[in-house]
């Protein structure tokens, strides 16, 4: 059965048709990646998925559930966690708060309990921080770990936001242009964690890049989006060798 | 300068997190628990304000300073505490049984109020808001069977078990105890999932809600807690007053109420308590200035003019209000030399360009 799959997918601004009948399937373990030139719909592709815009056509199922109708709150309960392009991170808050926010979905306490902070509470709250630990481990954030994040420099930033998504504990990542603003040993840190994050902690992986090195280290399968739609699928050789992608971002021959 | 060397998860939890604060809280508290035998008559009544409103800024606190939700019509909050508070104690009913009941409905008001916030942002939700507190000021006014309208409603003091708590001292504790209670409760409420959500909608509800924090809940639920609180400061204020009428919630009280949380320091509970002491002393202040200037020179409006004159200079100049001047002045003693002068301003944030609403 399908892990997670987009059928028909469309939304219209206007008289914009931002994305145009796209469909396509990520299986259980893979790093899927969608490329495109600017303005192809690969970030308003995401926020349909986190159900941050209404779509205006198509299906979305996640483990044969249809989520279109869920708000994005139930998305992320489904366990499906998600990066932002421009950092969306809590920024007078400590780097290790911004990694407690992560856990939201597994608290289990009761508001009552929290205003007296019972025995259950403390004991949740611990559990939460180990959890939290082992991200913070995984991602070499130790030396930031009661930094605010306002005092962060960009590349750690990311670094952050991607341990505030694996937090959650996801079964699907979606990570939104991971390289962008990182410098090329960043980016080379960023490949191994996104490897690591599928190997070892067994999350699927659905990103959007640009970064073609990146892609094809990583991915297992591209899908190549131009104006909304889709004009290849594959493996990151075969999409970057396919004429429709040469054309979408190089122009035709005269 | 204390370095804190963490070798246990439990440190991050605990209430104090180092010796020098169980110091200096133990003393604050013996002091505050001596008071009645060091304070003037005078002084007393100070104190008795100072932890009425104290608990109102917890609650207006919890709702601007932590989920970034502002409010102008808390007084409407306050006054519902008051005339629950007032009714049944005419009514009969038991203090433990009326402050309660002065929360629980002053958090059915806030949730009331919650509904709209969840549509409405910023300078939109502040207009909906005070206009909740007109409307509910209003109402006061006009329904004259239930509340005595513009002639008020007087009030005993507060009797618990048959126990009369009619001199200061007695009145004195039971708001101590209460202020301290309504304190633990946010500060606990802050250091679990619940309060970490609010923090999150504060700085940035796309995220939250990619994270998996319901907006429309926790919003209401934090409009809920800060009415309870700002309820149980109503109660209290209204016993502390023995006579209350509409003249007391109006749209200028909800104005002082939101000073206390910027003067003291948004986004800090401490600055519940130093904007409300604040508050509370500066009056005084103004009227011993008045008697040093030359005859003619005090206007009677001069108490408004220094309050928002303060409230403007404070959100240019100090905008972490009260607390966060400490903190500076904390950290200058603490790194001395090293202090430099940027190192509390707040670093413009990367470009957003995904703001989705």
């Amino acid at each position: 059965m399908s892990f997670f799959k987009v059928e028909n997918l469309g939304i219209r601004f206007g008289g914009v048709v931002a994305v145009d009948k796209v469909g396509f399937e990520v299986r259980r373990g893979e790093c899927y990646t969608i490329i495109g030139p600017n303005g192809a719909g690969k970030t308003t592709i995401f926020n349909l998925i986190g159900l941050l815009y209404p779509a205006t056509s198509g299906k979305i199922t996640f483990e044969q559930k249809e989520i279109n109708s869920f708000s994005p709150h139930q998305v992320a309960d489904l366990g499906i966690a998600r990066t932002f392009q421009n950092i969306e991170l809590f920024e007078h808050a400590t780097v290790l708060q911004n990694l407690l926010i992560g856990r939201h979905r597994h608290r289990k306490t009761a508001l009552w309990q929290e205003l007296l902070f019972t025995p259950s509470v403390r004991a949740a709250e611990l559990a939460q921080r180990e959890a939290v630990e082992k991200v913070i481990d995984f991602l070499e954030l130790a030396k930031v770990r009661d930094n605010l994040v306002a005092g962060l420099p960009y590349g750690l930033r990311k670094v952050v936001e991607l341990g505030r998504a694996l937090a959650t504990e996801p079964k699907l990542l979606l990570l939104d242009e991971p390289s962008s603003g990182l410098n090329p040993e960043e980016t080379d840190d960023m490949a191994f964690w996104i490897e690591d994050i599928k190997r070892h902690l067994g999350v699927t992986v659905l990103m959007v890049e640009h970064d073609m090195n990146l892609v094809s280290r990583v991915s297992d399968r591209v899908l190549a989006l131009n104006l909304g739609s889709v004009i290849a699928e594959g493996t990151p050789a075969e999409v970057q060798a396919h004429p429709a992608v040469i054309e979408a971002y190089l122009g035709k021959a005269a | 300068m204390r370095f804190i060397f963490k070798t246990d998860y439990a440190q991050d939890i605990r209430l104090a997190k180092h010796g020098g604060h169980l110091f200096w809280y133990g003393l604050l508290g013996a002091i505050l628990l001596a008071a009645p035998w060091w304070a003037s008559e005078y002084v007393m009544s100070q104190l008795h304000f100072i932890c009425i409103y104290s608990i109102v800024g917890f609650g207006l606190m919890i709702l601007t300073g932590f989920t970034g939700q502002v409010s102008l019509g808390h007084a409407a909050f306050l006054a519902v505490g008051a005339y629950t508070e007032a009714l049944m104690q005419a009514a009969g009913v038991p203090f433990a049984v009326s402050i309660s009941c002065a929360a629980i409905f002053s958090a059915a008001a806030g949730i009331i109020i919650g509904l709209p916030a969840l549509r409405l942002k910023g300078i939109y939700l502040a207009i909906a808001t005070l206009a909740f507190g007109v409307v509910v000021e209003e109402i006061i006014t006009r329904w004259t069977k239930l509340t005595g309208g513009n002639e008020g409603k007087h009030l005993k003091p507060v009797e618990i078990l048959g126990w009369k708590l009619d001199s200061d001292a007695e009145f004195y504790y039971l708001c101590l105890a209460l202020t301290v209670l309504c304190c633990l409760a946010c500060v606990n409420l802050l250091r679990s999932p619940t309060g970490r959500a609010f923090v999150a909608i504060r700085d940035s509800e796309i995220s939250a809600s990619c994270l998996g924090v319901n907006l429309a809940k926790y919003k209401t639920m934090a409009f809920a807690i800060s009415a309870a609180l700002t309820g149980v400061g109503g109660a209290l204020y209204a016993h502390k007053l023995a006579f209350i009428s509409p003249e007391q919630f109006t749209l200028f009280q909800s104005i002082e109420l939101l000073t206390i949380v910027i003067l003291g320091g948004i986004g800090f509970l401490h600055g519940a308590v130093l904007g409300a002491a604040f508050i509370i002393v500066l009056p005084q202040l103004i009227s011993i200035a008045k008697g040093w200037l030359p005859e003619g020179m005090a206007p009677s409006g001069l108490q408004a003019v220094v309050f928002g004159l303060i409230l403007i200079l404070f959100i240019i100049f100090e905008p972490l209000g009260l607390y966060g001047r400490w903190l500076k002045v904390r950290t200058y003693f603490e790194l001395f030399p090293f202090y430099r002068k940027g190192m509390f301003r707040r670093q413009k944030s990367y470009m957003k360009s995904e703001r989705l609403r």
